[in-house]
């Protein structure tokens, strides 16, 4: 997946419901479908583009596929909070041994 | 979905100033060095506040004069600790159930040299919720978050 995939796949608001629902708990089509103003295959094509974006994944069940989010997005979670208290954390040290007194102080 | 459980992020950094005035920076100051993308306004940032008490909150000030208090002060013991919930949803948005929320604890240590170390725990990442999953993968590029992250905001904020 690229970045620009998963912007452009949650930037639309039916997705991002969808993609909410789905965070809740995983769902088939037909579910998602029943709770939402849109149609089956609407429903379909979204989560398709979910998909195509990492966002989500689906396993067959039965006659059936039943979607959900990605579970490895917590450890990615933990990755982008790492990479930003690091970068944080940089700039208070930048910061706080600057001289006494400097401006901004 | 299985359960997947979150480990913590810790780092830490040792800066060469005691501890009263790293605690001070790191709180009062926090705009100082507080990265200035890293907000959930609509507008660009104009202040931060710590607010100096438990109970209290960070509230981020736009420079149209909104604010956003995206942290509940819940540990405020100068000079050696203070703990923060994080509080953003998925949509970028103030979360107002605590239950999904996460933590973040900051220690202040003396050590040689009249320096400190800051060490940084941001803690219960997973009571956040399967819906912070994409919001991370929208933005997780090593390179591109800080960038990334202001374009999604605005993206969320203009509703296409």
């Amino acid at each position: 997946m690229t970045n620009t995939d998963a912007f452009a796949a949650l930037a639309d608001p039916t997705r991002r419901t969808i993609f909410e629902r789905l965070g809740e708990h995983p769902a088939a089509v037909g579910e998602l479908a029943a709770s939402l103003p849109v149609s089956r295959s609407a429903v379909s094509q979204h989560l398709k583009v979910l998909k195509d974006a990492g966002l989500v994944s689906s396993t067959p069940a039965g006659t059936r596929r039943v979607y959900a989010v990605d579970p490895r997005g917590i450890t990615d979670l933990r990755d982008y909070l790492d990479r930003f208290w690091g970068v944080a954390l940089h700039s208070f040290k930048n910061r706080v041994e600057s001289p006494r007194g400097a401006p901004h102080a | 979905m299985p359960e997947v459980k979150s480990t913590p992020v810790r780092t830490s950094v040792v800066v060469d100033t005691p501890v009263d005035r790293a605690f001070t920076v790191f709180t009062d100051d926090i705009a100082s060095w507080w990265p200035p993308d890293h907000h959930i306004l609509q507008a660009e940032l104009a202040s931060m506040e710590f607010e100096p008490r438990v109970g209290g909150s960070i509230i981020d000030r736009g420079v149209d004069g909104t604010e956003c208090r995206w942290a509940r002060v819940l540990a405020y013991e100068p000079p050696h600790r203070v703990v923060f919930s994080w509080d953003i949803s998925l949509a970028w948005q103030v979360e107002s159930d605590p239950g999904r929320t996460s933590e973040v604890e900051v220690t202040f240590k003396p050590v040689d040299g009249g320096r400190t170390r800051v060490e940084l725990e941001h803690r219960h990442i997973d009571r956040h919720g399967d819906g912070w999953e994409g919001m991370h993968s929208a933005v997780g590029s090593p390179d591109g978050w800080g960038v990334g992250m202001q374009r999604f905001a605005e993206r969320i904020a203009s509703g296409t």
